[in-house]
């Protein structure tokens, strides 16, 4: 793709201090989405997902400190930005949808007035026509626009999740961060939310990351995939190829230890261990471990890069296919 | 490593549980001073057998009934209306709907529960041998120094070893899949014979659960039980249970073996369940879902079919006729469905 990048990260690293030590969340992770492409992330809880979603808005508490890399939006470094010059980036350029961001709207207030006030903090306009964008918006996101003057306890779940995409929509940004935003969900509802939003995703040609542990849902919504562990990306490619020729044991581990509806019963691997205390990270790969295939060097030295075209991954020894 | 699912026990045997036509409404409160008029039928008449050493599948979407089935069954709820008969062959046969007292108390040593939440389900100020030694204490079984040596046999059971590094430990020093593990020692120290397992595995990550799903297989073949798996998501019940029912707004409407109700489902409610489920492989396209709107909450539903609103096969017939009843369709499985 010749077209520049709408997001480009590179090397980003971010720290939070904590009073048991630092806790290295994202450790020198680097990618790029393209215009109107979907890029997973999936990985387990404490591999540092959610943390990137946060450093790439900025929307980081008090503690956490972005030690080194760039985040850059059309070729601007977003990091050394002021909180005031960041509002021109941030729902605009990058909107985001939370986990449960459902439980974020706030239950006093008529949920198309909190669309609203979104809206009028980032576009100047007129009441009527905000009114009017937000009429589309239910439309878009398939929400009966007489709910705009309801309040959330109104709403199902389903819906005040619609509701948050209508929002992260408002200023048509160009490109979306969902965190798990379909965990909390039923899946007959997952499926049509995940439906919709891919949708729009095509009649915008917005990008979109997606942020999840379940690696169903990954495999359904996205382009491209990278797969964390312990705050580093492990493996990224294509989803076809990273999920039908993974490279890293430990995303092979994961494809084998997810159960399937469809398809052969096949049998569930189990990983020894649980995933290491980012306080205290284990020298050279992270995953040594846990890893079948660990040898000296995985222990004392960070593995490298193994290439197959688009799709690499980070390790000393490769299982062989 | 997860093999295959137990296959059911052996026919001679009775079942262990017979449930016959069980009913929990609650009452939806309207004023504080006036008698409820109307209620959640939040399970309505539900019939199943669970067989000796079987582990028997609930599945469904939220509020569908299944945890409240659960609950129902060891009785930390009170039926409204219908029969438990429960018989390990140990003794005759009990209908633990009316258990009162100290039959009730007894019932208790042979049926147990496991939660969901490992973070919510203990108490944080108590050391992980208190929390696995309590229903000892509850039941008066052993003396103080017998239960330590009980409950250090049970952590190693469940794989956490050496014991005596956890016996004094508390639950936030534990990781998830650690406590679940606490969690399932507390539930089997008693030895029942009979467990009721709330999504045992849906907080833990993936690279955990495969671990504990398998536990609590192993630990079922050695120690003979049987397991109520209540769960929503349907690829865990694939690994995790021989029979499946599918369960919607407090209705059984469809059971059978796994493998056949998943490749066969009949129901369009199961149907469409089993669509929605996304697939691990981003080569497979789903076909879209054929149901229309959501759940709602079962007050005073009318008396035809549960899922009429939402059914793709619905007619005059389904409309103006009672909820179907479960019928046999061959291969042990049973829908309930007039269009099936």
């Amino acid at each position: 793709m010749s077209e520049q990048p709408v997001l480009e990260v590179e090397d980003l690293t971010m720290h939070y201090t904590t009073r048991a030590g630092t806790v290295r969340a994202v450790d020198g992770v680097s990618f790029s989405v393209a215009r109107g492409q979907a890029l997973g992330l999936v990985g387990e809880s404490g591999c540092g997902k959610s943390s990137i979603a946060l450093t790439l808005l900025k929307l980081l508490p008090e503690n956490a400190r972005i030690v080194g890399g760039k985040v850059l939006i059309d070729g601007t470094d977003i990091v050394p930005l002021s909180e005031e010059e960041l509002r021109a980036y941030r729902w605009d350029r990058i909107s985001m949808v939370f986990q449960a961001a459902m439980n974020s709207l706030n239950p006093v207030y008529r949920v198309g007035e909190q669309i609203i006030e979104a809206l009028e903090l980032h576009v100047a306009s007129a009441r009527e026509e905000s009114l009017e964008r937000v009429r589309q918006l239910y439309d878009l996101v398939g929400l009966d626009p007489g709910f705009i003057s309801r309040y959330p306890h109104e709403y199902s779940g389903g819906m005040k999740q619609r509701a948050i995409i209508a929002m992260a929509l408002a200023c048509e940004p160009d490109l979306i961060i969902a965190d798990e935003p379909t965990t909390a969900l039923d899946v007959i509802v997952q499926d049509r939310i995940l439906r919709e939003m891919r949708n729009i995703q095509a009649a915008l040609a917005m990008s979109m990351i997606y942020i999840s542990h379940d690696m169903a849902v990954i495999a359904e919504v996205s382009d491209v995939v990278g797969i964390m562990y312990a705050g580093k990306i492990v493996e990224m490619g294509g989803t076809t190829e990273v999920f039908k020729h993974p490279i890293h044991p430990y995303t092979r581990a994961l494809m084998s230890a997810f159960p399937s509806v469809t398809g052969e019963r096949h049998e569930l691997m189990m990983l020894a261990g649980e995933p290491p205390n980012l306080l205290d990270p284990p020298p050279g790969c992270r995953f040594h471990p846990r890893c079948p295939y660990a040898t000296d060097e995985c222990r004392t030295e960070e593995p490298p890069t193994v290439r197959r075209g688009e799709h690499w991954a980070t390790c000393w020894n490769p299982p062989e296919a | 490593m997860i093999e295959t699912a137990r296959p059911a026990a052996s026919a001679e045997a009775g079942p262990l549980l017979k449930i016959k036509g069980l009913r929990k409404h609650f009452p939806v409160s309207t004023s504080w001073f006036r008698r409820s008029r109307s209620f959640v039928h939040a399970v309505d008449g539900i019939s199943f057998e669970l067989a000796q050493g079987e582990s028997f599948g609930l599945v469904g979407e939220s509020g569908c009934g299944k945890t409240t089935t659960g609950k129902l069954l060891i009785r930390l709820t009170d039926p409204t209306d219908g029969h438990i008969i429960f018989d390990d062959g140990t003794g005759a046969p009990t209908d633990i709907a009316t258990l009162k007292g100290k039959s009730l108390k007894a019932f208790r040593r042979k049926a147990q529960m496991i939660f969901q939440d490992p973070y919510e389900s203990m108490n944080p100020r108590r050391t992980i041998f208190d929390t696995v030694a309590e229903p000892l204490q509850v039941q008066k079984i052993g003396s103080p120094l017998e239960r330590l040596d009980w409950v250090s046999r049970m952590l190693e059971l469940v794989g956490l070893t050496p014991p005596r590094t956890f016996l004094f430990r508390y639950p936030h020093e534990l990781s998830g899949g650690q406590r679940q593990r606490v969690a399932i020692a507390r539930a089997l120290v008693v030895e029942p014979t009979f467990v009721v397992a709330d999504e045992p595995t849906s907080m833990l990550d993936v690279s955990i659960r495969t671990g504990v799903m398998s536990l609590m297989e192993e630990l079922a073949d050695r120690l003979g039980i049987s397991y109520l798996y209540i769960t929503h998501d349907l690829a865990v019940a694939r690994y995790m249970c021989s029979r499946i029912a599918v369960m919607y707004l407090g209705k059984i409407v469809e059971v059978g073996e796994t493998e056949a109700l998943l490749r066969h489902p009949q129901h369009p409610y199961t149907q469409a369940l089993l669509s929605a489920v996304p697939v691990p492989d981003p080569t497979v396209t789903r076909p879209p879902v054929r149901i229309a709107g959501g759940v709602s909450l079962p007050v005073d539903p009318p008396a035809r079919c549960r899922f009429y609103d939402r059914c793709p096969l619905a007619d005059e017939f389904c409309r103006t006729h009672d909820q179907p009843p479960l019928e046999d369709k061959g291969g042990g499985q049973f829908v309930a469905c007039y269009k099936v």
